[in-house]
């Protein structure tokens, strides 16, 4: 185990702390840049997929993780960031002022939410960015001058530097990384930064932020902003991936998958952002897999255990008829949400941490270590 | 003029539907400062539950209704031992996302087992039609009018005046201190769960004539009795009932006074406005901060 010695407050803000960090996402970058050489277009899509998600997880760790502020209206703010790619792009902008300009519409939006969500908290905020959500999606489908409704809306190839980056090109790729890398690392250096430290302080008690001098709505409306922007951002990045956008597309389900990004991620960490993101993504490949795939094997392995042909044919049938059946995604999210909170309240990030801490101190690994606390509920009414 | 009372009526009628499942929610809400995200989903499953009862097994109209509020009431219990009770004490936000999943899950595994058509009840209400002057009025909403009436009456009562109620009430203001007291609070989560699920599962019964049964049928309406509860003030039984019937009257009124696409949006447009001008609603309780 590595013991780092810190002499002064440099060394506890700095981006990597030792050399070991170097190595790691140097080893990392190298991966990620060798990626469409070597993978498949099907896989480098889910990875574009993944950035977009983990750009988003990003963003909502910094309101919800960091900041303690519940929200289920991201995907709204996403919608906004892709809606106004959409529409200036039709006007001949080009990529880098609309996308900026994504993100800044939508931070702006983000702030004029932020306001009223200063007086609310824990549930009734929750409760406020579901209705927030609900109205974008309905005045998207309304606005038709501009969003053209429910037909929706088409979204051009990006032209950059004389040239045109496709969807599923390598290009397009390196974009997505490259927008994502740079939002992790101002993600990092956003908090370490006294805002960041604001945003933490509030999160763990506002009454104590306050009384430190904090301005609490001043960082409440600040952390809205900046989530929302990143996810307008990222809504951009979501429209050319997609090249077609509509209502639709932007419910409370995809609010609640984000939520799962950061939830099964684990909620304290960037890391977590990251694999939570590529945990969700690769749920669709898994379900494509259970379709094509698992009926056939446990009918071939049936017949193994000594049962007939016909029997085993009626075996893949009905197995087939539950991996196709039409909500079984919704019943996989489900089941991942209540496993992850019941089981494994840190996520995947946590998870790591664990079985790191274990080959560190390795005969003397207990569990208590990551217990949580446990806090008896006082009626939020008092608050 | 008729046309309007036509509209108030029918927008009453409407708003019951709502009353009746944020009673739900405020029940879980009063006894445990927990939001039930499942609540439109229980409701839902108490709606198959009932459909198997009466339409598959072929029982009485009541008494397969009361097998369904039974059945229900477990499940809830059921539900609860799993999902809410591991994680009750921690954080809110916790346990409301542990709902979503819980309402995804049975969704879905209710899609799948009776299938994605509109399933229909007979019932004694199914037919009739109540004229009074000009104004229309079908027997199966005055039964939902009717039966939130009493609904609410009966837990408000029940809250208000028992043993049971006052210890649901001390274990939301302070797990704690009532464990303290001698509260079994456990017991009491369980069994106002139980009692949570069998109020949706009236909800469910009763809307199948209006609504029909499908999967979706508790996230639509659910979302819906989210307004009606925070309006009312998110723990006040009467304040459910009040908060249904006002956002009922409101969404019908646009829907037909304002241009299209208002109607679905004007009940979160209040919410916004009362969460923001009034956040303790309408009957909600006033307490001075503590510091």
């Amino acid at each position: 185990m590595k013991f780092l010695f810190k002499t002064d407050y440099e060394d506890d803000i700095r981006l990597f702390p030792h050399s070991g960090y170097l190595w790691t996402y140097g080893t990392l970058l190298v991966l990620i840049a060798a990626a469409p050489f070597v993978l498949s277009s099907y896989l480098i899509s889910q990875l574009v997929f993944v950035s977009i998600y983990a750009i988003v997880g990003v963003a909502l760790l910094i309101l919800t993780g960091f900041t303690g502020q519940a929200s289920l209206g991201h995907a709204a703010f996403l919608a906004i960031g892709a809606y106004t790619t959409a529409y200036l792009q039709q006007f001949g902008v080009p990529f880098p002022v609309y996308f900026l300009t994504a993100g800044l519409l939508t931070g702006i939006i983000g702030a004029i939410v932020g306001f009223p969500a200063l007086r609310l908290h824990g549930i009734y905020l929750v409760i406020a960015t579901i209705s927030f959500a609900l109205i974008v999606e309905e005045i998207l489908a309304r606005w038709e001058s501009v969003t053209h409704g429910n037909e929706g809306l088409r979204v051009k190839t990006i032209q950059m530097l004389g040239t045109t980056v496709p969807r599923d090109s390598a290009g397009f790729y390196y974009l997505c990384m490259g927008v994502l890398i740079v939002v992790i690392l101002g993600a990092i250096n956003l908090l370490r930064s006294p805002t960041g430290r604001a945003f933490v302080a509030i999160r763990d008690s506002e009454t104590a932020a306050k009384s430190m001098g904090i301005n609490v709505s001043l960082y409440k409306v600040k952390s809205f902003a900046i989530s929302a922007a990143i996810t307008g951002l990222a809504g951009c990045l979501f429209a050319h991936k997609l090249t077609f956008i509509s209502p639709e597309m932007f419910t409370l389900q995809l609010s609640i998958e984000f939520i799962m990004v950061i939830l099964i991620g684990g909620a304290f960490s960037l890391h977590g952002a990251v694999l939570g993101a590529i945990f969700i993504v690769m749920v669709d490949p898994f379900l494509t897999f259970l379709k094509d795939d698992i009926p056939g094997a446990i009918a071939n392995f049936s017949m193994l255990m000594g049962a007939g042909a016909e029997r085993a044919a009626a075996i893949e049938k009905s197995t087939a008829a539950v991996a196709s059946a039409n909500g079984l995604k919704g019943a996989i999210y489900g089941f991942l949400i209540m496993a992850f909170i019941l089981f494994e309240p840190l996520g995947l990030y946590g998870r790591w941490l664990k079985i790191k801490l274990f080959f560190q101190l390795f005969p003397l690994y207990k569990r208590a270590t990551f217990k949580r606390q446990k806090i008896y509920v006082k009626s939020e009414r008092n608050r | 003029m008729l046309d309007f009372v036509q509209q108030l009526v029918s927008g009453i009628a409407l708003g019951c539907v709502y009353g009746l499942i944020a009673l739900g929610f405020v029940l879980i809400y009063k006894a445990t400062e927990v939001v039930n995200f499942a609540q439109g989903d229980l409701m839902m499953l108490g709606g198959f539950f009932a459909f198997t009862f009466i339409g598959i097994l072929g029982l009485n109209y009541w008494i397969g209704f009361f097998a369904a509020v039974v059945a229900m009431a477990a499940f809830g219990m059921l539900a609860e031992r799993l999902v809410v009770r591991p994680i009750l004490g921690y954080p809110q936000f916790t346990i409301v996302m542990a709902t979503i999943g819980l309402g995804f899950f049975l969704r879905s595994v209710a899609g799948m087992i009776w299938g994605t058509d509109d399933l229909k009840i007979d019932t004694p209400f199914s037919q009739g039609v109540l004229r009074l002057g000009g104004l229309v009025l079908a027997h199966d909403k005055l039964s939902v009018i009717a039966a939130t009436l009493l609904l609410c009456l009966l837990l408000y009562l029940f809250f208000n005046k028992t043993t049971l109620g006052t210890a649901m009430r001390a274990s939301s203001e302070n797990m704690l201190a009532a464990y303290y007291m001698g509260i079994p609070v456990k017991r009491v989560v369980a069994i106002v769960w139980a009692i949570s699920a069998a109020v949706a599962t009236a909800a469910g019964v009763l809307l199948a004539p209006i609504t029909f049964i499908h999967s979706n049928v508790g996230l639509v309406l659910g979302l819906k009795a989210f307004p009606a509860a925070v309006l009312g003030g998110f723990g006040s039984i009467p304040g459910a009932l009040v908060g249904g019937v006002l956002i009922g009257v409101i969404e019908s009124m646009a829907g037909f006074y304002l241009p299209q696409g208002w109607k679905d949006v004007a009940p979160y447009i209040v919410l916004l406005a009362v969460l923001l001008l009034k956040p303790e609603g309408i009957f909600g309780l006033h307490v001075r901060k503590k510091v």
